[in-house]
C-alpha cells in the first residue's frame, strides 16, 4: 500500500453524507493511512459547536423511505457521524481543516467550531498536504 | 482450531461497518508482534474487509470461521 494520504473534501452537510465521510475516514485510519479532511460550505457549517449534535437532515434522494431506514439504523445502535469521526481520530492520523473561504462566506470564527476541527487553511495548503493521494469529494 | 493463546478478543457482534474493522485496528495497536487477536462479528459485509485489512497492514489472517451467524476471525499482529 502506498504511503499517500486519503484526502476528503467535505462539502455536504447532511447527516448521511457526513456519515459517509466519517466511514471513508475510518476505513483509511484503520489501514494506517493519514487522512486530510477539508471542510467547505455546508460540511463546515455542520461542525459548528451549536450545530454538530443537532438534526442536520438527509440528502433529497433519501425521501421518506430513506429517512425511516436511517432512523431504524440509529435506533439499532449506529452512532452519529461525529461520534464515528471522533473514534476514527483516536485510531489514526486525521487532520480536519476548515476552508478559509467558507469561513469568510459563512461568517464563522474558529471558536465557533467543534474541537474536531484542527485549523483553518486555504485550498493551496490542502493540495500540498494531499500530495499524490486520492482526493474524494463528498 | 488454533491452540495458541488468544491475547485479546474483540466483540464486534451487532456492530456495522466500519466499526468491526475500526475496533480491530484499535486492538491491534496495543498488541505485541506475534500476538493473536480474535474478533467476533455479525456483519456479513465485514468478511472481505478483514481479509483486505490483513493484506494491507501485513497482519496475518490466521483463521476465519462462521457459526450460527457469528463470524470469527483470528489475526496475528505482524
Amino acid at each position: 500500500m502506498e504511503d499517500e494520504p486519503i484526502n476528503i473534501v467535505l462539502f455536504s452537510g447532511t447527516e448521511d453524507r457526513l456519515q459517509a465521510a466519517a466511514v471513508m475516514a475510518s476505513g483509511a485510519a484503520a489501514l494506517g493511512k493519514k487522512v486530510n479532511i477539508f471542510l467547505q460550505y455546508w460540511g463546515l457549517e455542520a461542525f459548528r459547536k451549536d450545530r454538530i449534535s443537532t438534526s442536520l437532515g438527509l440528502a433529497p434522494e433519501a425521501g421518506a423511505r430513506g429517512a425511516a431506514l436511517v432512523a431504524e439504523a440509529a435506533k439499532a445502535g449506529q452512532q452519529p457521524w461525529h461520534a464515528t469521526l471522533r473514534v476514527a481520530k483516536e485510531l489514526g492520523e486525521i487532520d480536519i481543516q476548515a476552508c478559509s473561504l467558507s469561513m469568510d462566506v459563512l461568517k464563522i470564527e474558529e471558536e465557533d467550531l467543534d474541537p474536531l476541527v484542527d485549523g483553518v487553511e486555504g485550498v493551496t495548503a490542502f493540495y500540498l498536504n494531499a500530495g499524490d493521494g486520492h482526493i474524494i469529494f463528498i | 482450531m488454533s491452540t495458541e493463546q488468544i491475547a485479546q478478543i474483540v466483540d464486534a457482534k451487532g456492530l456495522a461497518c466500519p466499526m468491526p474493522i475500526v475496533k480491530t485496528a484499535q486492538a491491534a495497536k496495543g498488541l505485541a508482534p506475534g500476538q493473536l487477536l480474535e474478533v467476533l462479528s455479525t456483519d456479513a459485509g465485514s468478511t472481505k474487509d478483514f481479509a483486505a485489512w490483513a493484506k494491507a497492514t501485513g497482519n496475518e489472517l490466521v483463521e476465519q470461521t462462521v457459526e450460527g451467524g457469528v463470524y470469527r476471525f483470528v489475526l496475528r499482529k505482524k
